[in-house]
């Protein structure tokens, strides 16, 4: 608990360097993969990361020194090479997107593994803490890093807002802005280069073989919260730097432990968080809607069976026992009588002992469902031609879905029938 | 004579990796094999944890069964959480792997056995250090035993489902037809991988099995259109590769899986090059498909 107001407090200057620096990293590499998840190419960020290893070997091997600079171009080099690679394979061979990436990702890091330990076994002095870029060391950022890494992650946060509109058009709809004209490669080379950017400054921290979960799963975390994009890269950014955060915690209480792991264990943490429990579009969410929606089409099927046996005798608001009701349309016994309790308490229905039957407002809307269901059905023969024993299952489902202003339409695409393809009357609205 | 012995485990790995690799390619799931490979880890640390050995079969098993169910989370992030299938597997993988890294620097501290950086890339060079001695006669390394035992049964599950495969593979949809089940299929391949990752784990590590998994199959796809031929191709891929990074490793003193890898991508790169139909540099006809660049 001490070492957490400590850290907080953040009174060390070394415990500065390493949170803002890790903050910052995280918070840029999520900006950035918001991009990158948004067009669908998640994996190629993964890539990508793999593939920064035999570029940073290949620089210590020709500088003899850990130069952060020469490291970062030899990062920027294979990166760019890899992604070439997939580029030229999936376009040019019948190998598929998939195999491209799975293929240069494992490839150039076999080649990074074996540069790295014969670097390691010959034991050139100045090589310690080169296998920090597997799995990230924030600990070992000082300030001369985060100054870096801050000028670094300025650049990919102006470069993200100058380009904002240019970048969402190419994420959400590439082909229009193709044929618009934009210079659709550019801005792709662009962006690519930001995410190399974002990589090469990211596996300081999060290491090589995890960085892909800064770029997707921040993101994803973010996509559940929000529909517009300004938010998403916002939420993803403070997931991101938050999670940057508890690694730089991590590696001032136990700094043996690689932090990437932290992170990532961080990030995915809130990710699935937001997937269960995200307004709208959260599992939570959903399961709720969908169920709030099961039980609104059996209330109404409720009615409408209801209507059919008034429809028979005549008797629009006679008592009907629940074993008549379930003979006119078959559902589960629990199903029915919750479904007339509820539709009671909206004032659908009237009971007296086991006898239901409908209030004056569950008759117009018991009315209004039959109603669409034959206007449906009248609109699927005439118009789409389809048989008519074949349309009663669909007109099952959309009866439910109509709105009154496609009412309307469909009233006056049929003119105004009278009976359905059954020769059924179609109610009448009152 | 370890010599011998390394190459062998290696090509044994390679073949094992090679003949599945070629169903995920084919199947468009090759990074669904990549996140098996990842996700196995924690389930391995465990594993290791209670058994104390690499090369128990409760390991295997159970390690594998983590595999599986990483696939299981994939197809639960993706059908019930609605999230875009890279994603899915991005998510998922990076977690479990994560997870594992954790186990292994908090519980094996000292082990030698199970430390961080071996998980990437193995260490195959110590397998004759690990014979399997039974009544005090050694009979070879014990992880030549297992990875035939592995190679055998992959065998037989591939000569055994080929109809099976083959359907599921290129038509799913007449094989529903048929009667036969694609999940089953599906699964029972993913199983195969993860069991086969877990095996591979000590010699070539995590990440090396991917480049096994998938490189030798692509060479072969390159090279030829009738599968038979290229699942021997995508073999005989495997077994140069690791003949070729055994000796790549001993030149430059460095990992020898991520040699074999190297030498992978060296030969696929030759295909992309030189291959008959489709080489960049031989192929007569050059007509450009335009491949679906996003998923």
């Amino acid at each position: 608990m001490d070492s957490l107001v400590e850290f907080i407090s953040l009174s060390d200057a070394n415990v500065r360097y390493v949170a803002l620096g890790s903050a910052i990293l995280g918070a840029s590499s999520a900006i950035v993969g918001c991009f990158t998840f948004l067009r669908k190419r998640s994996l190629v960020g993964d890539a990508v990361a793999h593939a920064v290893l035999p570029g940073v070997c290949l620089a210590f091997l020709m500088v003899e020194t850990k130069n952060p600079l020469a490291l970062i171009i030899g990062a920027f080099i294979t990166a760019w090479l890899a992604l070439v690679s997939i580029d030229v394979i999936t376009s040019k061979t019948r190998i598929k997107e998939d195999a491209a990436i799975g293929l240069i990702l494992s490839v150039f890091f076999g080649i990074g593994v074996l540069l790295l330990t014969s670097i390691q076994h010959s034991g050139m002095a100045s090589q310690t803490g080169l296998n920090t870029f597997l799995f990230g060391k924030a600990a070992a950022l000082v300030g001369n890093d985060v100054l870096a890494f801050g000028a670094t992650a300025l650049v990919l946060i102006v470069a993200v807002i100058a380009f904002f509109k240019d970048f969402s058009l190419l994420s959400f709809d590439k082909h229009f802005a193709l044929a618009i004209g934009y210079p659709v490669r550019m801005l792709e080379l662009l962006l690519t280069t930001l995410t190399v950017l974002a990589v090469v400054i990211g596996i300081q921290a999060v290491g090589v073989v995890l960085m892909a979960a800064m770029l997707i799963t921040p993101a994803a975390a973010a996509r559940s919260w929000t529909d517009r994009l300004p938010v998403m890269l916002v939420l993803a950014a403070v997931c991101g730097g938050g999670a940057g955060l508890v690694g730089a915690y991590i590696s001032t209480v136990a700094p043996a432990m690689p932090t990437g792991p932290w992170i990532v264990m961080t990030v995915s943490a809130i990710a699935v968080v937001s997937l269960l429990i995200a307004p709208r579009r959260g599992m939570l969410a959903r399961a709720l809607q969908q169920r709030s929606n099961r039980l609104q089409i059996l209330d109404e099927n409720i009615l409408k069976a209801l209507f059919h046996m008034g429809e028979h005798d005549e008797q629009f608001l006679a008592a009907r026992s629940l074993s008549a009701i379930q003979r006119q349309r078959r559902m589960l016994q629990k199903d029915l009588t919750r479904g007339l309790l509820r539709l009671r308490k909206q004032g659908y229905t009237l009971n007296a002992a086991d006898s239901w039957s409908l209030t004056g407002e569950g008759l117009e809307r018991g009315k209004r469902i039959v109603r669409l269901h034959r206007l449906w059905e009248l609109y699927l023969t005439q118009y789409l031609r389809i048989a008519p024993d074949h349309v009663h299952e669909d007109a099952e489902t959309i009866e439910h879905i109509i709105t009154p202003e496609l009412e309307k339409e469909l009233e006056e695409i049929l003119e105004y029938p009278a009976v359905d393809p059954h020769r059924r009357i179609i109610p009448q609205k009152s | 004579m370890s010599e011998f012995w390394i190459i062998l485990t290696g090509s044994l790995v390679a073949v094992s990796c090679s003949l599945l690799g070629c169903y995920l390619v084919l199947r468009k799931m090759a990074m669904i094999g990549d996140a098996i490979s990842h996700a196995v880890l924690p389930g391995i640390v465990v594993a290791f944890l209670f058994t104390r050995s690499l090369d128990s079969i409760a390991l295997l098993i159970g390690a594998g069964a983590v595999g599986l169910g990483a696939t299981f989370l994939i197809e639960l992030f993706h059908k019930h959480a609605k999230l875009q299938s890279d994603a899915a597997i991005g998510i998922t993988f990076t977690w479990l792997f994560a997870l594992g890294v954790i186990l292994i620097a908090l519980y094996t501290g000292g082990d030698v056995d199970l430390d961080q950086e071996c998980v990437l890339y193995g260490e195959i060079a110590y397998t004759p250090l690990d014979p399997l001695i039974i009544n005090g006669v050694s009979y070879g390394p014990t992880a030549v035993w297992v990875m035939s035992g592995v190679l055998i049964v992959i065998a037989a599950f591939i000569s055994f489902g080929y109809k099976e495969l083959f359907l599921t593979t290129f038509d799913p949809a007449l094989a529903t037809a048929l009667g036969i089940s694609t999940a089953v299929w599906h699964y029972s391949l993913m199983g195969a991988v993860s069991i086969t990752t877990v095996a591979a784990f000590e010699s070539v590590g995590a990440i090396l099995v991917v480049a096994l998994l998938i490189t030798p199959p692509a060479t072969a796809y390159l090279l030829t259109d009738k599968l038979p031929h290229m699942l021997a191709i995508s073999s005989i891929c495997g077994i140069l590769s690791a003949i070729g990074g055994y000796y790549l490793a001993v030149w430059i003193d460095g990992s020898i899986a991520g040699a074999m890898s190297a030498v992978a991508g060296f030969l696929f790169f030759l295909a992309l090059l030189f291959s008959p139909s489709q080489g960049a540099l031989t192929s007569r006809s050059r007509a450009v498909l335009p491949n679906a660049q996003n998923s």
